[in-house]
């Protein structure tokens, strides 16, 4: 009786963790038949299949602009708020010193701050200082929203590092640097690969915060924003839609394969969820 | 047993360390001689892997010197000391396989690739791993871990090896092997061990010298047998091995030695030799007796200098042991009593009226 | 003190110093000014910098402000518990009824949030449209006669479109507290006479409580602080408190009122955070 009724139980979340699973991926799979769908409006139904709007994205020189734009911006983010990161993580794991709560509390709030007081709250000084909006303060602003991330990406990894393994270091004979370079770093180099791709990510489709802060130079999400309001444009959006996702699914993969790859040579029991929180 | 050639290589002099308010080691002295295997025992709190790590260079002193080598190490970092350490963990680098994990120190030093494999291959050889050499860390047991960690330190060539707790994560039977493979390398080698241990019966088997500490002290500093047969306080006694403690009145001293009343056993007068130098006789109020120096007269008669009746309480069979309780006429808590299982002997129920034997010399008077 | 302890500290502030001196610029700073801002004036062109609470006034009390605010916190926290209820099945599902490709689910989950936010959040506009792809299939199907109308342009549509786009973030916290749960502790409630109901709600439910809580936190944030979804899929019913403060710092040009907007919109997030914060606790119990 009892086992019979644990079957329906699990029969039931099975049918539902399916039907959930169309709801997160209806959107998903719209996304390529659209692209491809030679047909001006995105509606049903379909009409034949076509590359044209994706060749047409080439020949956009305000969306390659603006690509180029998002990378710069992803990449300088993902490069600082990492290093940054790293280092914050680093003392946070290793060392006691006064006013840590409150100091790594306070570098961890944006993860808990809407982004739109984010934006807004970069946007003021900037405002009442006179600089004028750039890429820079879109860096400067993504930055700040990627730390928390990184943090929270390498410090399991600093936490995971066994103190002694640097210290043996030290005792055969190697300098601070030397250990840092030969056993810290490579034992957290999934956790800081890991922490680059989801920071680029984060950066790259990063809108609120963009659409403040940026000047002329506009970012992918901003030129996006910016075209949805112009039906023709659309299935052009949903061919830049499905390259982004197509990139995104590639980024996660191999940084996947990385970290298991890093875990299995070390050893350790790669845990299912690490490389993604 | 007296192993190395005398010489100091490490002078500890008036050493703290304090943690905040609280001290892990309230003044620590002590001379460590060139070759021998030193163990710090204790239990776990007591300052010694402190110590450990003040001599490795990982944590600096808060007052007091180290000299390793006629050499003062203040301001001297971890990384330019001639020590090297065997870690409690083993600190394996996980992302280097074994050899790359010997070598390491070696390719710090810069010396060539040959070099080092040649180097690395005679360590390997030295800990039984010959040919390991490419096997990845995490494929390695955990003895085998013990031993890369050991050929890790041994290939620097240091002055001193330091191991802190090197055996505690291994099994009991595997624990026992490398404690004797240990001490045979350490005398086959020649360089000075200092060993960390909460494990008294690790430190008997492999130490020349046993510094056993208590609270941020060094308790007693002696040979393995020394510490065992004259363990200078009550705590120490209790902590190495097992002791009988019986009260006792000090009745007098003089050229035949002291003169004691202990309860149940009667008067009784301890051989000057056997008198701790530093003795305040009016302080006595306990003397020590391990189970091992009282026996169980049995109906042939065997000779004892003293024997005193009593009555089996208890048994814990051991195969080659028993370990009896028994209650002493006139005495106050029953006493612990251990005999090895000869043929012929065979175990006494509860309640069997006894006659143990005993004599002055097992008598230990504490400070 | 001794002198171990300072160098300790001393190397700790050494690496944690920049990014907490970069925090200290691009926040603190920020949100000091943001602060001071709102309690100055907007003369057209000129900032009055006479302190006072005018903006904080007609923040509290003008209808308009007033009806954006109550109506972004209540659609939060609607979103929060539709996405939070939806996902508690998911998480659970994952811990204790899939044994074998745990990575794979958790990969699948996550990967429809690596799609640009922006073309998601269209893409249910295109989904849920009057001739969108719902439409036309319940119409081909004969379900319907005429195209459905609640479904877009109005609040059902902004909090099915944000259930959507937290659904992730819903999952891997309550799913992490989920797989922490020590499974004995479940056989030992069964053992002490509890059905499966109870066990849930004695063991299973409390020791998930931080995760829940943490998914509710962070999907209730940033909800508040969304203008893009109900600018696609909102119509004016489903304008929030987040488009107001963009217009204000935007088209209205009136960025002193805009802060006071901002600053009043984080007070009530955080106020309403720590009650469910302290409220969580409560009913976890003494977890952590």
């Amino acid at each position: 009786m009892k086992r019979s009724g644990r079957g329906t139980s699990a029969r039931w979340l099975t049918i539902y963790a399916v039907a959930y699973m169309v709801f997160l991926y209806a959107p998903v799979v719209l996304l390529p038949l659209f692209a491809f769908n030679d047909a001006t409006v995105v509606a049903f139904p379909l009409s034949g299949f076509t590359t044209d709007w994706f060749a047409a994205l080439w020949r956009t020189e305000a969306l390659v602009d603006a690509v180029r734009n998002s990378l710069v911006v992803a990449v300088a983010a993902a490069v600082l708020a990492t290093t940054l990161g790293a280092s914050a993580a680093r003392a946070a794991a290793r060392y006691r010193f006064p006013g840590k709560g409150p100091v790594m509390g306070f570098i961890m709030l944006p993860l808990v701050l809407p982004e739109i007081i984010v934006a807004v709250a970069l946007l003021v000084p900037i405002m009442q200082l006179g600089l004028s909006l750039s890429l820079w303060t879109v860096i400067a602003g993504h930055v700040l929203i990627c730390i928390p991330f990184s943090i929270a990406i390498l410090s399991s990894a600093f936490q995971g590092l066994d103190i002694s393994l640097e210290e043996a270091s030290l005792d055969l004979e190697e300098s601070r640097w030397g250990t840092f370079r030969r056993v810290t770093l490579p034992l957290v180099m999934p956790g800081v690969i890991s922490s680059l791709l989801i920071c680029f990510t984060i950066s790259l489709d990063e809108f609120m915060i963009a659409f403040f802060l940026t000047g002329t130079e506009v970012t992918l999400p901003v030129y996006i924003w910016s075209q949805l309001r112009f039906p023709t444009k659309l299935p052009s959006i949903m061919a830049l839609g499905t390259l982004l996702l197509a990139l995104s699914i590639v980024l996660l993969v191999v940084a996947e394969w990385l970290r298991r790859r890093a875990a299995r040579r070390q050893g350790i029991e790669a845990s299912a969820i690490g490389g993604l929180m | 047993m007296a192993a190395g050639t005398g010489n100091s290589i490490i002078e500890i002099a008036g050493v703290t360390r304090d943690f905040g308010s609280f001290q892990a080691l309230k003044g620590i002295s002590a001379d460590i001689r060139e070759g021998e295997f030193f163990s710090l025992l204790g239990p776990s709190g007591c300052g010694k892997t402190t110590l450990l790590r003040l001599i490795a260079g990982f944590d600096e002193p808060t007052s007091g010197t180290i000299a390793i080598d006629g050499r003062p190490m203040a301001d001297i970092p971890a990384n330019r000391r001639p020590t090297n350490m065997v870690f409690q963990s083993y600190a394996i680098f996980p992302h280097l396989d074994v050899a790359e994990n010997v070598g390491y120190g070696l390719k710090t030093r810069r010396m060539p690739r040959a070099q080092i494999a040649a180097e690395v291959e005679k360590a390997l050889e030295m800990v039984d791993l010959a040919d390991y050499g490419r096997r990845a860390a995490h494929e390695l047991s955990g003895g085998q871990r013990q031993r890369v960690a050991l050929a890790r330190a041994l290939v620097m060539r240091p002055k001193v090896v330091l191991l802190d707790e090197p055996l505690s994560a291994l099994d009991k039977k595997l624990r026992e092997q490398m404690q004797v493979e240990l001490r045979e390398l350490q005398q086959s080698i020649g360089i000075t061990f200092i060993l960390v241990t909460h494990d008294q019966e690790e430190a008997l088997i492999m130490s020349d010298r046993i510094a056993v500490m208590f609270e941020g002290r060094i308790a007693q500093l002696a040979s393995p047998e020394e510490l065992y047969r004259h363990p200078r306080t009550k705590r120490v006694a209790s902590f190495i091995g097992v002791m009988n403690f019986l009260p006792a009145t000090f009745v007098s001293r003089d050229a035949a030695g002291v003169t004691v009343d202990v309860t149940a056993l009667g008067r009784v007068t301890i051989p000057p030799a056997l008198v701790p130098a530093p003795l305040d006789s009016a302080t006595i109020d306990t003397v020590g007796v391990r189970p091992e120096m009282f026996t169980i007269l049995s109906d042939r008669v065997e000779p004892a200098e003293r024997a005193t009746p009593g009555t089996v309480t208890g048994n814990s069979y051991y195969g080659d042991m028993t370990y009896y309780t028994v209650q002493l006429d006139g005495g106050a808590a029953p006493i612990t009593i251990s005999m090895r299982n000869t043929a012929g002997r065979s175990v006494l129920p509860s309640g069997s009226r006894v006659s143990v034997g005993w004599g002055a010399e097992s008598i230990v008077l504490f400070e | 003190m001794g002198l171990k302890l300072d160098r300790e500290a001393r190397s700790g502030l050494l690496l944690v110093g920049p990014t907490a001196i970069y925090a200290a610029l691009m926040l603190a700073a920020p949100l000091f000014m943001i602060v001071t801002f709102s309690f100055w004036t907007q003369n057209y062109l000129d900032i009055d910098r006479t302190l006072t609470l005018a903006n904080y006034r007609t923040a509290w009390s003008e209808p308009i402000y007033r009806v954006l605010m109550v109506r972004s916190l209540v659609i939060s926290l609607i979103v929060t518990a539709v996405t939070v209820l939806l996902a508690f099945p998911i998480a659970y599902f994952l811990s204790f009824h899939v044994t074998r490709r745990k990575p794979l689910w958790l990969f699948l989950i996550t990967v429809p949030f690596w799609t640009s936010y922006l073309i998601r959040v269209f893409l249910w506009k295109v989904i849920l449209g009057f001739n969108g792809v719902l439409n036309t299939a319940l119409l081909d199907l004969g379900l319907i006669d005429a195209p459905l109308t609640f479904i877009l342009y109005n609040t059902n549509a902004v909090v099915l479109t944000l259930a959507h786009a937290w659904a992730a973030f819903a999952i891997l916290p309550i799913f992490v507290a989920l797989e922490k749960i020590d499974r004995s502790l479940l056989e030992a409630a069964e053992d002490l006479g509890d059905g499966p109901l109870r066990r849930f709600l004695r063991i299973t439910l409390p020791l998930a409580m931080p995760g829940v809580v943490g998914a509710t936190l962070i999907v209730l944030i940033p909800t508040m602080g969304d203008f893009i979804t109900p600018r696609l899929v909102g119509g004016t019913e489903g304008m929030m408190i987040a488009n107001m403060i963009q217009v204000q710092f935007g088209r209205a040009n009136n960025a002193p009122l805009g802060a006071a907007l901002a600053v009043s919109a984080m007070l009530v997030v955080g106020v309403v955070s720590l009650v469910i914060y302290l409220a969580g606790r409560k009913f976890g119990g003494r977890v952590r």
